[in-house]
Order: structure tokens, then C-alpha cells, then sequence
């Protein structure tokens, strides 16, 4: 099967990515974090299901995105606080 | 255990400042709350300290209780986050009746300071276009309620307090017997709120429901407690419902948005039609929220006496039963005040202010 | 857009599928609504690889190709009010009223915590499952699996053709248990022969019974994890670590909307009788919602509440499946009940409100969860206590408390202002 590429920018990075993949599988594909908790830790996806809320990012300026939730867009600007 | 110097009943901001305040005086007191400390209409308020001008006599306990709150500023329990206050006027004629609040305010020893548009979009960028100004009050500040609560009642307990987790099935004569079946004896304190009139038919209080919403972390959308002048309309009006836009910044980034006034609602359930209502209002001046998101939606029911001031005094007919309670939408602000107005009455000094107009006595009349 | 609507189903795996199609084979319109982007719910989530099991695309082919059917992806109900749902997607929020509701709302994991539990790359393990399918990267990586129930081994199955290399599953439940239970698979032939494909495909990994993860261990992420067997103690390093103990059923918006619920375990399930009404009148459930079942249960708890939302008589051979299936679910209970041990894993100072960072210390002296909440703040993040609410209750610190809107975090403009969508007019349902 061949699988087309999303570009998008996550956190000021230009990527290509697989086509139909999460937002939040992209940030791990690129190796960028995800977010940090109130006391600043660093925090990951958990449940990849959207009922932790652990994978929260901006995406295309809006904040507290699940990113496990949405799928990779091409364009989309995708920003975390990690 | 009896011969306490005061029963206190009711553990929300009220009975809390109650208890601290008799303790440090020395009292030895029993604390009497069947749910959860500040689990009431505390945990429904806004928190937010705030003088208000409309009404002298409200003023004038806001007033004082402001100045008692300063001890707080530095306590973390309190999470006390001095944003300041603003109120914002939608039309030339609010921005024009602005200097007679201020000097009804400074009357009263509170600083405020009227803006022009230029300098409220400087303060709030995200208010919405086409505002006349504001007054603020650089000085005002937010509290936890619910966290005060616990702080007061821990205080109480330190200094050798009797808590009993139980509900008051009546007073007696010489004191209260409690659902679970124990006596306690010694003059008795009601900072009950909404169900004063359970043990006190004779003292009525009508509840007003309120709804509130939190939003998820949002930090800098909003610096002040932003509320519309208005606001006193909603509060003091006697409409079966209303409105008022007033939102507050929490010391979490989150934001706290008010404010919904409901007579005869008869249960605790979220209404989405006031929802509506509150959040239609809250858009006009801040259309930036319409983007962020809630994630809670709550209510709570404050406790509304005849005349919209709270009962502060000896109970009619009672030597020995005392009231706090009934404060509407200020029982945050006015709780430090009203239990020094009362405790000091029950130790025989003049208070600090005048408590004439909150006797529960005016009932009568 | 449609303009008219008799039944909403909500929730689009296995059982809220087979509600859609039973209900539009009765010529009701149906408006199926889903979370997630794209049909499936979890057991059938689309695989960025491996697409979907035949049976699933055929499912949703049926459901996606029927004129009576409106499907609504990536679309969440928010809060409920008389006659209609609250609805919001990316990009607006509405109303939407119904004539009746099946609700397949389904089940998330139970999540434990547990020393080093927050670390980046500890997941669950149908967490993991999840994510593998949405792409997240795992050639190569060394992933060990833990906690309990059959969904370990159906989750390490997806880890290993995504390129995974699994280096264990643990099992906390004992080896007698375990043959207990596979020795009754008899009894469902599909699960049987599933099973077995699954132990055929995993030939490779370790599989160890009685033993638990005690604690993740990683600077930044993890690295490893402490491992507590039958033999003692060891340190396993993995690159990855999915811990799951099993499934709970999914119940706030059957809770919201007032239907009597009644316990599994520590948790709750939708009570429903035997045509899958729950106490609400027009209000039915089916699927893991009604208590964990599996996928062959959903199916037909979906068919028979979508018949019987529509009206129809359902035919009793498909409440004699049901019944069946369900047995299925008791087994599952029976023998993949969490051991006490791992209940006592976290200490005091091990986070359970990961949202506000509330370790477990600070909740323990409190009654009851509200006054907790008051007094830490633990429940007052953006999960809305699904999270910590439902490990305290599996650790015996009482249940959940009632639910109240929004469901989820909603933008504020579907709260002020909601659309009302074209799909409100509800005429042509009769009960």
C-alpha cells in the first residue's frame, strides 16, 4: 500500500508525515514532546483514546487540542508546550 | 460534651470566620456541619472581595471586612491573588455616573479610579470594541472560598474547637440536640446560610440559584475581575431571573465566569438555558471566550434575607441564639466582618461598625 | 444534512454500528455519532497499516451506504437536555433532538497508578493498541505489556505488526487462573479460536503469569520498569511501557440523562432489561456501556436496542445470543479481578490527579471525593476525574460521584450559543 505524506509544522519544524495518522503519533514520529503538566512535567499520551487529556497541544492556534483525537491535516500548525 | 461559650452551626466561609474569630477570643466553641467544609454555597461563590456602592450599609461591612482580608494577602491557604477589580461601562451615560460611585467608595476609604477606552483596552485588550471606559479598583482581590473555609475551621480546631460532623435536628432550650442523637448545650450561633430557616422560621430567606463555569487553563486573556456596571442591577433587582457579565482571572490561568440569579428553582441541576443566558451576556463584552473551552459547569444557591442584608444579631425572641447569615452574593467579602459584628456583640463590646441595619430583629417590622 | 431524525445512536464501535443498521433497516432515520475521526470505536479502530477487520468495514460499509443513516465523525455529545443532545464538533456546536437514544458509549481502561506511572511512554495497554493503529512510531522499539485480562494479548499483537519488539507480558492474574479461564473458552468457539491465533502470533514473547509491574523507572521518559514475578524482583528495560487492568464501562451520558445504573466492581454499568431499555424511557444501551462483554455481546446488544428503539420485535434468538455472549462477560469478571497488591502499588507521594498534579497522599485523608476535590483539587482537571475518579474507586476509595455537563470540555460558544441543526424536527417516532 503506498501511503502518501502530510506536511505540517510541529512546533516550527516543517515535517512530512504519513497521511491518516493522529496528530499526536506525528509528534512522537518527529520526536518533539508533547506537554508539561501544572508542576512541569513532562507528560505523553496515555489512554490514545481522548479521555486522559494528557496529550493536549495547539493546534492551528488553538490550545487544549487532543492530538490523539484529530488527524494530521496538510498545513496544520501544530505547537507544544514541552 | 457541654457548656460550650457558642455552638457554631454551619461550616461554610460564614461559620468559619465565626469559629476562627470566637476561638482566637478565647471561646471555647462546638462546630456543627453535616457536610463538606465550605461544601455549600462557599463552593459555588466567586471568591471575589469586591466594595460595592449601591447600598451604604452593605458597604460599610464590605468595608471593614476589606481591611480584615489584608491579613490573608500573604497566607497561602487563601490563594489570594490581588488582580483588582473592573468594571467596565458599556455607554457614555455608565462611564458618566462613574465619579459619584467613586466618591461613595472613597467615602468609605476605597480606592478607585475612573479610566477612559484607551486606558481599559490598554489593561484588557480582549474586551470587545466599543466600550466607554471603567472604574477600578487596582487594590481588590480573589480568594478560594472553599479553601478559607477549611483554613478557618482548622484554625477553630487548633485552638481546641469540638467538630462534629452531624446536622442540627433542632434547637432546645438551653442548646441543640443533633441528628445522631447528642445534646450540646451553650448559647448557639446559626451561620447556616440557606437553611437559617429550618431552625428559624421566623427569619426568612428566599434562595437565589447562580450558575458558574470554569474554563481550562488560559493564561493572560484577562488580568482583572472584569464585571459590567450593571452588575448591581442583577444583584439587587427582584427579576424572577437575570444576567450580569463577570468573569474572573484564577490564580491557575483558568477563568471563573458569573454571574446567574434564579429565584424558585427548586433543584441543583445545571439549567443549559441559563447557561446560555450567562455566556450570551459574557460574549458581548469579552467575544474571546467563545474560543476557550469549559470544562465545568456548576451552581449553588445564595442565601437572600428580606432586604438583601444579611442577618447579623441575637435571634428575635432568643436570648441565646445568635444569627450570621444571609449574605446573597457578598458572603465572601462581608464573612471576616459579619463574624466579629456578631462574635463582638456576644461578648458584650460595640463592634466595629454600627450593627443596626442587620439586625434579624428589622424581620419584625 | 438530513432533516428529520427518529433515533441517535452514539458511540460508532461494534454495537453502536449494529443499533444504526438494525434501527435503518426499519426504516427510521438515524443520525450515528462519533468521537473519534473515524468509525470503529476501539476494537475496530482503523489501523493506519492494517486497515480494519473484514467484519468491521462490512459494518460500517452497511451503515455509511444506508440512505436512513447520517454519520457524524468526530463529533462529541457535550450535555443533554429535554428531548436532545448538545453536540459539538471542530467546527461548531448544536442541537440535535431524538426520538429515542442508543447508547454505545463503550469502555475505557482501567488505568492504576504507580511509581513512575507519568513518565512519557507509559501508556495503557489498550492505550498502546490505540495509538499503534493512529501511526505512533514502534519499529523497533521495546515495548513490555502488563496488567491484566485478554486485552494484553491483543494488544501486544498490534505492537508486534506495527515492528514492536514485545519483550514480555505480564499477567498479574495466576497461571491457574488463566487456564481456568482458557479452559472455558469452549464455551465461545470465536473467542476460542481467537485466542489461539493470538498465542500463535505471540509464540515469540514471554508470557508470565503472577507477575506485576510495581514501578516505571526513566529520566525524561521511561527506560525500564521494575517487575515483581513469581521468582522475585526484576528490572526489564523497554522503550515503551502499557500497563492496563482491564476494561470500565462508559457511563457518564447514560448518567446524565438519569438511567439507573447498577456496580461492576468498583465501577458501574447501565442497567438495562432485556431488550436493552435502560430506566429512561426511549433511552436504550448496549455494548461495553451495559457491563464489559466483549465484541460479540456489543454486536448483538447493538442489534436488539437499535430493533427495539425502532419498535420492532426483537426475535428471541437474539436474546438467547445475547445471553450467551454475556456469560462471556462473567467469566472475564471472574478471573482478571485486580489483586490486591497491585491496588497498593502507588505510595503517598505517587501523582493520581494527573491533570493538577495531586499525589495520592493528599487525597487519602479525605471522606469522600467532593470534599478531596475542595481540598486538593484532585477531579478539577480537563478529564474530569475519569482518570484519578475511577482509580480511586477501584482502590476503595468510594465511587464516583454523579455527573453533571459538560461531558467533556466544550468550546464556550457551543455552551452560548449552539446552532440548531436542521436534524431537530423529530417527527414520524412513535414509542
Amino acid at each position: 500500500m503506498k501511503m502518501s505524506t502530510v506536511r505540517l509544522t510541529v512546533n516550527g519544524r516543517r515535517v512530512h508525515v504519513p497521511a491518516g495518522i493522529s496528530v499526536a503519533a506525528a509528534i512522537a514520529l518527529v520526536g518533539e514532546p508533547f506537554r508539561r503538566s501544572v508542576t512541569g512535567e513532562s507528560r505523553a499520551p496515555l489512554c490514545g483514546m481522548g479521555v486522559c487529556f494528557e496529550c493536549r497541544v495547539r493546534i492551528d492556534g488553538v490550545a487544549q487540542q487532543r492530538a490523539c483525537q484529530r488527524v494530521v491535516n496538510p498545513g496544520m500548525r501544530v505547537e507544544t508546550d514541552g | 460534651m457541654s457548656g460550650y461559650d457558642l455552638i457554631i452551626v454551619g461550616a461554610g466561609i460564614v461559620g468559619a470566620a465565626c469559629a476562627d474569630y470566637a476561638t482566637a477570643q478565647g471561646m471555647r466553641i462546638a462546630i456543627v456541619e453535616p457536610g463538606v467544609v465550605g461544601g455549600g454555597a462557599t463552593a459555588a461563590a466567586m471568591g471575589h472581595l469586591v466594595a460595592m456602592d449601591d447600598d451604604p450599609a452593605e458597604l460599610a461591612l464590605a468595608h471593614y471586612s476589606l481591611g480584615l482580608w489584608e491579613a490573608f494577602a500573604n497566607l497561602p491557604q487563601a490563594e489570594f491573588s490581588r488582580c483588582g477589580t473592573l468594571w467596565v461601562a458599556s455607554n457614555d451615560e455608565e462611564f458618566a455616573r462613574i465619579p459619584e460611585k467613586i466618591a461613595r467608595l472613597a467615602a468609605s476609604g476605597v480606592v478607585a479610579e475612573r479610566i477612559d477606552a484607551r486606558e481599559l483596552y490598554r489593561l484588557e485588550p480582549a474586551l470587545a470594541p466599543g466600550l466607554a471606559g471603567g472604574m477600578r479598583v487596582a487594590n481588590e482581590a480573589v480568594v478560594f472560598p472553599p479553601a478559607v473555609a477549611r483554613h478557618g475551621i482548622d484554625q477553630a480546631i487548633a485552638r481546641g474547637a469540638v467538630y462534629h460532623q452531624d446536622a442540627v435536628f433542632r434547637l432546645e432550650d438551653h442548646g441543640v440536640l443533633l441528628r445522631g442523637g447528642r445534646r450540646l448545650t451553650g448559647p448557639m450561633l446559626l451561620a447556616n446560610g440557606g437553611a437559617l430557616p429550618s431552625l428559624l422560621p421566623g427569619l426568612p430567606v428566599r434562595l437565589r440559584k447562580g450558575h458558574l463555569v470554569i474554563t481550562d487553563r488560559y493564561p493572560g486573556v484577562i488580568r482583572h475581575q472584569l464585571l459590567e456596571l450593571g452588575y448591581a442591577d442583577s444583584a439587587h433587582g427582584g427579576d424572577a431571573s437575570s444576567v450580569a457579565f463577570n468573569v474572573q482571572p484564577r490564580p491557575t490561568g483558568q477563568i471563573l465566569i458569573g454571574s446567574s440569579r434564579e429565584y424558585d428553582a427548586i433543584d441543583t441541576d445545571v439549567s443549559m438555558a441559563m447557561i446560555r443566558r450567562m455566556l450570551e451576556r459574557s460574549f458581548r463584552f469579552l467575544p474571546q471566550l467563545r474560543e476557550l473551552d469549559a470544562i465545568r459547569l456548576w451552581t449553588g444557591f445564595r442565601p437572600v434575607s428580606v432586604d438583601g442584608l444579611p442577618y447579623l444579631g441575637r435571634a428575635p425572641g432568643r436570648d441565646d441564639v445568635w444569627v450570621a447569615a444571609a449574605h446573597e452574593g457578598l458572603g465572601v467579602t462581608t464573612s471576616l466582618g459579619s463574624a466579629r459584628v456578631v462574635i463582638d456583640q456576644i461578648l458584650g463590646r460595640a463592634p466595629a461598625i454600627d450593627p443596626a441595619p442587620y439586625d434579624p430583629s428589622r424581620v419584625r417590622s | 444534512m438530513v432533516d428529520a431524525c427518529d433515533i441517535v445512536v452514539v458511540g460508532a464501535g461494534p454495537a453502536g454500528l449494529a443499533a444504526a443498521e438494525a434501527a435503518a433497516s426499519q426504516g427510521k432515520r438515524v443520525v450515528l455519532i462519533d468521537s473519534q475521526p473515524r468509525a470503529g470505536g476501539q476494537v475496530w479502530r482503523h489501523d493506519v497499516l492494517h486497515g480494519q477487520p473484514r467484519v468491521a468495514t462490512d459494518a460500517i460499509r452497511d451503515v455509511a451506504g444506508n440512505a436512513n443513516v447520517t454519520c457524524l465523525e468526530g463529533t462529541q455529545v457535550v450535555a443533554v437536555e429535554p428531548g436532545r443532545l448538545l453536540l459539538q464538533d471542530a467546527q461548531r456546536g448544536f442541537h440535535l433532538a431524538y426520538g429515542a437514544l442508543v447508547l454505545a458509549t463503550g469502555a475505557r481502561e482501567l488505568l492504576l497508578p504507580f511509581p513512575g506511572w507519568t513518565l512519557p511512554g507509559v501508556t495503557g495497554a489498550g492505550g498502546l493498541q490505540a495509538l499503534a493503529k493512529q501511526g505512533w512510531p514502534l519499529r523497533g522499539k521495546r515495548v513490555l505489556i502488563a496488567g491484566s485480562g485478554p486485552l494484553l494479548l491483543a494488544a501486544a499483537a498490534t505492537a508486534q505488526r506495527h515492528g514492536a519488539h514485545v519483550v514480555g507480558i505480564h499477567e498479574q492474574a495466576g497461571a491457574s487462573a488463566v487456564h481456568r479461564f482458557a479452559a472455558g473458552l469452549w464455551r465461545w468457539p470465536a473467542k476460542l479460536a481467537q485466542a489461539a491465533r493470538l498465542r500463535l502470533e505471540l509464540a515469540r514473547v514471554p508470557y508470565r503469569t503472577g507477575s506485576i509491574v510495581t514501578a516505571a523507572e526513566g529520566e525524561h521518559g521511561v527506560s525500564g520498569a521494575r517487575v515483581r514475578g513469581r521468582q522475585g524482583d526484576e528490572r526489564i528495560a523497554c522503550d515503551l511501557l502499557a500497563v492496563g487492568y482491564g476494561l470500565l464501562p462508559q457511563v457518564e451520558l447514560a448518567q446524565l440523562l438519569g438511567c439507573a445504573l447498577e456496580p461492576e466492581g468498583a465501577h458501574a454499568r447501565v442497567q438495562v432489561g432485556p431488550w436493552q431499555a435502560t430506566s429512561q424511557p426511549r433511552v436504550f444501551a448496549a455494548g461495553e456501556a451495559c457491563g464489559i462483554g466483549g465484541l460479540d455481546c456489543a454486536r448483538v446488544e447493538g442489534r436488539i436496542a437499535g430493533l427495539a428503539a425502532a419498535g420492532a420485535p426483537v426475535p428471541p434468538t437474539l436474546v438467547q445470543r445475547r445471553d450467551r455472549a454475556r456469560a462471556f462477560a462473567a467469566s472475564l469478571r471472574e478471573h482478571f479481578t485486580v489483586r490486591d497488591d497491585v491496588r497498593g502499588l502507588a505510595n503517598g507521594d505517587t501523582t493520581i490527579c494527573r491533570c493538577e498534579d495531586v499525589p495520592l497522599g493528599a487525597v487519602r485523608p479525605h471522606a469522600d471525593t467532593r470534599e478531596a476535590k475542595l481540598a486538593t483539587r484532585c477531579g478539577m482537571g480537563a478529564c474530569q476525574g475519569r482518570i484519578c475518579g475511577s482509580a480511586l474507586a477501584e482502590l476503595g476509595h468510594g465511587p464516583r460521584g454523579g455527573t453533571r455537563p459538560p461531558l467533556f470540555p466544550v468550546r464556550l460558544a457551543t455552551l452560548g450559543e449552539p446552532v440548531l441543526s436542521s436534524v431537530s424536527d423529530t417527527r414520524g417516532y412513535t414509542s
